[in-house]
């Protein structure tokens, strides 16, 4: 278990981190959410030990890290966001080395290396140069490299960028497999649909304060709003005549396009039937409904007015 | 301490180094190619490179026998080589560069310069040279040896018994001197015309000669033991590119904490010293294996000995690793960025080399130059290895080069702990 309280990290004048507290249970994912510039890195270079925090404190496992020979170390891997790799090295060369650094040698070392490189797809390019692997493959192997010495928490910071299709569903195959071994993940990202995707909780970070946490349905129920009814109708009025629907209870607005209308209301569950109660005895047919949630970008978006993109 | 990560981390710089072809190439080869360069100019393995000789142009104006001897006895030096041409050729070819030194040998040069030799009343004549500004040393030698060459043809004409017999002739007449001067002066002509008139072989002529001969003798290790320019020269670019070596040190420090990779190895329960000190051990085992292949090519190319102490020699040579190491470090520091670095860290180690005499001797330097070398590492290191290897030294000459290296070392090396950035 990963344990953060109250981290607090400043640069002169600037605060990168202020107050951070989350904690991830065995066999969780949690995302690191945020744009360019939140704080996530700084976040997750403290729990790694890189960086020392002003404040606040860091657990695994029930025990802080304690100087930089801890043997709390070992029982965490970094993936950093920069490939941590040397090119001109073969992908074995790379393994051992990292292993050395956790004192893995022998036989134990050829074990953990063969399941890196099962994990990372690379088993027969080990012995090629890194320089001739691909993005998405030195990626692979860069998040192989953090689990030869089997840590129990894995600290991801944006593992995926630049990272073609393929092996970015390797990569989240490789974690979703982790994860259900029991391993403690932390993923930073400022690709909400991959935290969508793979984490069962999230903390969106801003400006180095955490604007929400949560699991993703407590997140998304910060944005009431953005519950949206897609309505086809196959016969629509004329101009205005979905105006009424505006003044019902729960529905926040009504806006028809064409033969689809678009209705925003507060609860999903509570207030649809009485949306479409409505279009049946005003004589509205309907040949199809779909809802929509909000996804994490337009939360982030709710909650603080920008785009996580357009940082 | 962790000392599978360490080993591991000093087996993967070497092994990152060695697989560098510009590094090995800039480490290895460079400094052998410009020593050998160096050391055939300065002389050569045997010391006996025959050196080029200054362009010198003569201008006889006088066109008598006297300045025919000159221009002969100069065409004979080995040590110029001499055309006679024109005025205004002459003073072309200088201000062009074609020629060193031009010496004019005005219009009744051998009349006047007799006269003047023994009569401090009469005007000696004027002997214009013209120089090439930028090649004011060989002025400086061209006239040490014109001044030999004209006293020998002078003195050989004007003790002539004709020249002997004019003098005496015009003596009486001379206005200037007094009576007990002329009598002295008619004296010593009138034995120098017995002398002359001496039975004498045919090869012996009247006038001065430089009296003395010289036997140079070059002063190395042992007597007998011709001096190696290759053992300067070699010693010089050895320390050079071994100090370039270092930056490179520093460089790959910066450029693997833009990769990431220090973010891996700070993960890692490692400490501080396992980090920097892998780094300074490999840094300092690249430099002894340069020493080892740049000195054996010396040894087996060009015969290059260590005439000294050769502990005192090895002793010299891992002081000097060790001081490059912690100058890498230092290196690593100077900057946030591999580019930021490179260009000052260049400034710094051409500096320093330049101070320490890899390029041209110390003792050209002005005395308050000279002075502040000691406190630059590389003129401990070029002193080092000089002593030890030509100069046959014992080991106790060999100490202090090692202590000052060993201390520049400390303080390099303190300097970078101190302001390393350990945070990524």
């Amino acid at each position: 278990m990963l344990e953060v309280t109250s981290l607090h990290k400043r640069y002169g004048e600037l605060v990168a981190v202020r107050e951070v507290s989350f904690a991830v249970q065995p066999g969780e994912m949690v995302g690191l959410l945020g744009p360019n510039g939140a704080g996530k890195t700084t976040t997750v270079s403290m729990i790694a030990g890189l960086l020392e925090p002003d404040g606040g404190e860091v657990r695994i496992e029930g025990a802080s890290v304690r100087g930089e020979t801890d043997p709390v170390k070992r029982r965490m891997g970094l993936v950093p966001q920069e490939l941590a790799l040397h090119d001109e090295l073969s992908a074995r060369e790379n393994l051992v080395l990292f292993g050395s650094l956790y004192s893995i040698k022998g036989a134990a070392l050829r074990r953990a290396m063969d399941e890196a490189f099962e994990i990372a797809g690379l088993t027969d390019r080990a012995g090629d140069r890194v320089a001739t692997f691909s993005g998405g493959m030195k990626r692979r192997l860069n998040l192989a490299a953090a689990l030869l010495h089997s840590p129990t928490i894995l600290l991801l910071d944006e593992p995926t960028v630049g990272v073609d299709p393929q092996s970015r569903n390797a990569i989240f195959s490789n974690l979703e497999s982790l994860k259900a071994q029991g391993k403690t993940l932390v993923y930073t990202t400022h690709y909400m649909e991959e935290a969508e995707r793979l984490c069962d909780r999230v903390v969106i970070v801003d400006h180095g304060n955490v604007i929400a946490s949560g699991t993703l349905d407590e997140v998304r129920r910060l944005v009431p709003a953005a519950n949206v009814l897609e309505i086809e109708v196959e016969n629509p009025g004329v101009d205005g005549w979905c105006g009424a629907l505006r003044e019902m209870d729960g529905v926040d607005s009504a806006e028809p396009a064409g033969l689809t209308l678009r209705v925003t209301v507060r609860d999903l569950a509570r207030h649809s039937p009485d949306v479409l109660g409505w279009l049946r005895d005003h004589g509205y047919r309907c040949s199809h409904i779909s809802s929509e949630r909000a996804d994490l970008e337009t939360v982030f978006l709710a909650l603080t007015g920008r785009s996580v993109r357009n940082q | 301490m962790n000392f599978t990560a360490f080993t591991a981390l000093i087996r993967r710089d070497l092994r990152l180094f060695f697989m560098d072809r510009r590094a090995v190439t800039m480490s290895f080869a460079a400094p052998i190619l410009i020593a050998s360069f160096f050391g055939y100019l300065f002389g050569g393995v045997s010391g006996n490179t025959e050196a080029s000789k200054i362009k010198v142009v003569i201008v006889d104006e006088d066109g008598g026998d006297v300045s025919r001897a000159v221009l002969s006895a100069l065409q004979a030096d080995q040590a110029l080589d001499v055309n006679a041409l024109a005025l205004d050729e002459a003073r072309e070819r200088v201000r062009t560069g074609k020629t060193a030194v031009a010496i004019v040998l005005p219009k009744g040069f051998a009349e006047s310069s007799a006269r003047a030799l023994f009569r401090r009343d009469q005007q000696r004549p004027e002997v214009p040279v013209l120089f090439d500004p930028s090649h004011s040393a060989e002025m400086q030698m061209v006239r040490g040896i014109l001044t030999q060459h004209v006293m020998e043809a002078v003195t050989s004409r004007s003790m002539s018994q004709a020249s002997i017999d004019d003098a005496l002739r015009d003596l009486d007449g001379t206005t200037g001197l007094s009576a007990a001067d002329k009598t002295a002066l008619r004296n010593l002509l009138t034995e120098i015309g017995k002398w002359n008139a001496r039975p004498q072989s045919g090869t012996t002529r009247s006038g001065f000669q430089m009296p003395y001969t010289v036997r140079e003798e070059a002063v190395t290790a042992h007597k007998g033991t011709p001096y190696n320019s290759m053992a300067h020269s070699f010693a010089g670019m050895c320390v050079q590119f071994i100090l370039f070596m270092g930056i490179d040190t520093g460089m790959v420090m910066l450029y693997q904490r833009r990769s990431g990779l220090w973010k891996r190895l700070r993960a890692a329960p490692l400490s501080r010293f396992v980090l920097i000190g892998s780094r300074a051990v490999s840094s300092a085992i690249i430099a002894m294996i340069i020493m080892l292949a740049v000195f054996g090519f010396a040894r087996v190319v060009f015969g290059v000995r260590i005439e000294g102490s050769f502990a005192g020699m090895v002793g010299v040579c891992a002081a000097f690793a060790l001081m490059t190491a912690a100058f890498g470090l230092l290196v690593s520091v100077a900057g946030k960025t591999p580019e930021a670095t490179r260009g000052i860290a260049i400034l710094v180690t051409l500096i320093l080399v330049m101070l320490g005499g890899s390029w041209v001797p110390t003792f050209i330097f002005p005395q308050w130059l000279q002075n502040v070398t000691f406190a630059v590492p590389t003129r401990w290191a070029v002193d080092g290895l000089d002593a030890m290897i030509w100069r046959g030294s014992p080991f106790s000459a060999a100490v202090g080069p090692i202590a000052a290296m060993l201390g520049f070392a400390a303080a390099f090396g303190a300097v970078a702990v101190w302001r390393f950035r350990w945070e990524a």
